[in-house]
């Protein structure tokens, strides 16, 4: 069997940073490589090389055994690699054709864009490979899902045969999964390889031929699936053995914190987003709120949490309304908001530890006395908390843009548990954390639950609320699909509900 | 649940059709208390047909008694409104339409009441008067298209004014000033679009920037050499009127559409040419993917920079001859800061035309008409003070900048540097 793709100690710098160090891999022809990494392993550092984003510092590159130069993302296409993007590269006010032929748009008369032809060329390959898309869509209108065939399209179209997939998952319902997978089959059937980027341990041991597994830039080392275990992978990835169970006891829930009742929100565009939506959280249960992006969950922690306002309906904590009043005014009655967008609503990133740290409170005594800010309380505050939730940082006055994601998280989550609360809303608590951290998030949101406060979790990874939930809510386009109790459901089920499917109507059918 | 969500929706459709009901009564009973009341009864309003001097076949002048008339546009506005609020048309631009249209005529039969008003000659000056706006407008589209920001319009029009005029009185040829004008906007551009591609200044400082400096250099130029030798160097005449054989002989539309100046083609030839270069070719499409989304166009290859930078300059060249127009297009000279605003207009034209050239070059039409009326009603002596008058084109952008421009979707990437 023959590599088609061969890296050779790529090492890539950047100011401060070495992004990739010797990184070697190798990929054969026909097969699927697992490129296993945590974020900040270097793996999209080192696809980004390959399709020519970036120019490594040192290493070669060969394909199907011969050393080549790849200078843009030019070369990379006529070398016959294709990348399909974890952030779709797609011009959404742009039909699936026009977004397929960017870039190498064939000519009628001499000057004219030949749509035609390259519809006629979409459709052929949405035969050949089961990739079914309405090449006059706009990317606009399409659902995840589709809008990936129509990457995937776009690489193909180019006549790629190696194709690098970046956390092509990271989108996709269960459901929709099992369809990319099958996708993947035709692929390799039809001789094409591929690179598959995931931090996803099932994943990789569901599809790949080959694993390699990326850490701080280096690689760690390479496996087959056969020999390895979900427990050996994370090992491998983290450096240390990890649990990869949230280790809970059964809640005893008590009377309702929070009480939702027909609630409709729009969101900044005007769409109506939540959709008359009622549920309740209880003291000292986790309700985990499941369910594709995009599907109204941002705008229902908004609304949650006084960012927007609301439409109709109404949202009481503690038995009092709380739909009219401010953003402070929830937070002082003991609602805690751990923001979905980190860097962007948690946390401010050019301020220093010390001041992200008192965000919420800076207008209270002790760390306000009249129009002044107290500087002495503020530092010991901070001080003590680092401490506490165990903030990776070399001082108090660093900027909180500097902390790698896990330690920011742990900022924010330090600053909204130090106050009384009564109720938790957490937002994609763990989106985009190093196995490590989430392991220790985890832990603290289930240690606030023990202590009595209602949870909310709001996640697109199933894995992650089923680990988290006592119930399980479902959204699909902005309703509530159903609640169910997290000990009688299955992952089969939350999928058909996450795709706006009952269960019970699809085995009717 | 689904019956709750449709009110829902359809609430706010009815506030839409609502509020478009009653502005409608509304401008009929304005229609009819502002100017049918103060009309004389059997006063009779004559729009003239005919131009002096044109070719044209001379058509009769249209009589109308004003007082019948703009009891019937009253009429008319509050009959659509009263069927809009009872049952709802569905096309907003037909509403507008026939709200601008009633309210504008009565207007006019109201000012001209025993006089005679030039109906073909102010539509000719509104298409005269659109032209640099919407020149300005162009320029606008085709860099923004690309997601950089040139509000320097103005600047470069300022400066290509002068550069033409002079350009053409010493060599005694208005083409060499024609392009002496395009030459300079794509140079004023280029250097902007250096500062923001290059170096990724803020779009806004840069731009203003170039109007500062526009209006402080053409100023300096001007007072400092061109006044003591304004034969020598301020004094190029003006293209002349190209009448097209056959075309211009038609009544009404001939002298309005085809008895102007080369620049007045320019523009309408380059409205055509852009809309074709920007819909259904590789260019223009390149050109959309990288104002909505830089980053899709890179992986694929296509160089973002070198697109921003092309069409950035050709966009000042579009300025340039705009700028071409106000000298050797109309006067024949140069006047200190003679633009007046006119590029800023042509950005909120661009604006209400959704950032593509021939709504641009529409909504140009619609402020040239504002700013021909706006001299007519001067000349008709009209009882309204002449500084409100002047005002109009003014007022007319900020009600459009602030009505319509929530609507408007600009390009997704609109401004923002573009970082690998």
């Amino acid at each position: 069997m023959t590599n088609v793709l061969e890296l050779q100690g790529i090492t890539k710098r950047f100011p401060g940073v070495l992004a990739n160090d010797r990184i070697s891999i190798a990929l054969r022809e026909g097969k699927i490589l697992a490129l296993l990494g945590e974020n900040g392993a270097g793996k999209s550092t080192l696809m980004n090389i390959l399709y020519g984003l970036y120019k490594p510092d040192e290493g070669k590159i060969f394909i199907r055994g011969r050393e080549v130069n790849i200078e843009g993302p030019n070369d990379a296409i006529g070398q016959g690699i294709g990348m399909v993007h974890q952030h779709f590269m797609l011009v959404p006010v742009m039909t699936v054709t026009e977004n397929v032929m960017l870039g190498i748009e064939p000519v009628k008369n001499g000057v004219f864009l030949d749509r035609e032809k390259v519809s006629r060329r979409i459709k052929e390959i949405s035969d050949q490979y089961g990739l079914e898309v309405d090449p006059q869509a706009y990317i606009k209108d399409l659902p995840v899902g589709i809008q990936q065939r129509v990457e995937i399209i776009k690489v193909l179209y180019r006549s790629a045969d190696i194709l690098i997939l970046d956390e092509p998952t990271a989108v996709l319902t269960p459901q929709e999964v099992e369809g990319l997978f099958k996708i993947i089959e035709t692929l390799i059937k039809s001789g094409k390889s591929i690179i598959f980027i995931t931090h996803k341990l099932k994943e990789v041991l569901a599809v790949a031929d080959d694993i390699t597994v990326l850490r701080l830039g280096t690689v760690v080392g390479s496996i087959k699936p056969e020999e390895a275990t979900s427990e050996t992978l994370a090992t491998m990835m983290v450096g240390r053995d990890v649990s990869l169970v949230v280790e809970k006891s059964p809640a005893k829930p008590a009377g309702a914190v929070l009480e939702v009742k027909d609630l409709y929100v729009r969101d900044d565009r005007q769409h109506m987003t939540v959709q008359g939506v009622s549920f309740n959280v209880k003291k000292g249960e986790v309700l985990g709120v499941a369910g594709v992006q995009g599907n109204g969950q941002t705008e229902l922690v908004y609304a949650l949490t006084g960012l927007l306002p609301i439409e109709k309906g109404t949202i009481q904590l503690l038995d009092e309304p709380i739909h009219h009043t401010t953003p402070r005014n929830i937070l002082e009655r003991g609602v805690a908001h751990i923001p979905e967008d980190r860097q962007r609503h948690g946390l401010i990133l050019s301020f220093p530890i010390h001041d992200n740290m008192m965000l919420c409170t800076y207008y209270k005594k002790p760390f306000a006395k009249g129009i002044s800010l107290q500087p002495q309380p503020i530092f010991s505050n901070a001080e003590e908390l680092v401490k506490q939730y165990d903030v990776r940082t070399p001082n108090i006055y660093v900027n909180a843009g500097t902390l790698s994601g896990g330690n920011q998280q742990k900022v924010i989550v330090a600053r909204e548990f130090s106050r009384p609360i009564e109720l938790l809303i957490a937002s994609q608590p763990t989106r985009g954390l190093d196995v490590g951290s989430i392991e220790y998030i985890h832990k603290q949101i289930i240690k606030k639950r023990d202590e009595g406060a209602g949870v909310l979790v709001v996640s697109s990874e199933l894995d992650e609320i089923l680990a988290l939930s006592d119930r399980i809510a479902v959204m699909y386009k902005g309703r509530i699909m159903a609640i169910i109790d997290a000990n009688k459901s299955s992952k089969e089920q939350l999928g058909l509900l996450m795709a706006g499917v009952h269960p019970a109507e699809s085995s009717q059918n | 649940m689904t019956n709750s969500n449709t009110d829902i929706r359809s609430s706010a459709e009815k506030r839409s059709r609502v509020s478009f009901g009653i502005a409608l009564v509304v401008a009929g009973l304005a229609i009819y208390l502002l100017f049918g009341t103060s009309t004389q009864p059997g006063a009779m309003t004559t729009f003239g047909l005919n131009l002096l001097g044109s070719q044209a076949a001379v058509v009769p002048d249209l009589v109308v008694p004003a007082l019948p008339a703009i009891y019937l546009l009253a009429a008319i506005s509050v009959f659509t409104g009263a069927y809009q609020l009872a049952r709802g048309i569905r096309s907003t631009g037909w509403l507008v339409g026939i709200l601008t249209f009633t309210f504008v005529t009565a207007f006019l039969m109201w000012g001209a009441q025993d006089k005679s008003f030039n109906l073909t000659g102010m539509l000719q000056s509104s298409l005269v008067r659109a032209t640099p706006i919407a020149l300005a407008a162009l320029c606008g589209v085709i860099s923004e298209r690309t997601a950089v920001i040139n509000i320097g319009i103005e600047g470069i029009m300022l400066m290509s004014a002068q550069a033409a005029v002079v350009a053409a009185t010493v060599t005694g040829n208005l083409y060499v000033g024609l392009i002496a004008a395009i030459l300079l906007g794509g140079w004023v551009a280029a250097f902007h679009a250096f500062l923001v591609i290059r170096f990724k200044v803020d779009q806004t400082v840069s731009s203003v920037a170039i109007n500062i400096f526009g209006t402080g250099a053409t100023s300096f130029i001007s007072s400092r050499f061109m006044q003591a030798a304004g034969d020598k160097l301020n004094n190029s005449g003006t293209f002349p009127i190209i009448a097209i054989p056959g075309l211009s002989k038609i009544p009404v539309l001939g002298p309005v559409l085809f008895e102007n100046n080369l620049i007045v083609y320019l523009t309408i030839l380059l409205v055509v040419v852009m809309h074709i270069l920007l819909y259904y070719t590789p260019w223009g499409l390149r050109t959309r993917a990288v104002g909505e989304h830089p980053k899709a166009a890179d992986t694929l290859g296509v160089n973002v920079y070198l697109t921003r930078y092309v069409n950035v300059i050709l966009g000042g060249m579009i300025a340039g001859i705009g700028g071409a127009y106000f000298t050797i297009g109309s006067v024949g000279r140069f006047d200190e800061i003679m633009t007046a605003g006119k590029g800023f207009i042509g950005l909120a034209a661009m604006i209400f035309g959704n950032w593509n050239p021939i709504g641009a070059y529409t909504s140009s039409l619609i402020f040239g008409f504002a700013d021909s009326l706006q001299v007519k009603l001067q000349i008709l002596r009209v009882p309204i003070p002449s500084e409100f008058l002047l005002m109009a084109p003014y007022i007319l952008t900020m009600i459009i900048l602030t009505g319509v421009v929530g609507r408007a979707i600009p390009p997704a990437a609109d401004g923002q540097p573009y970082e690998k």
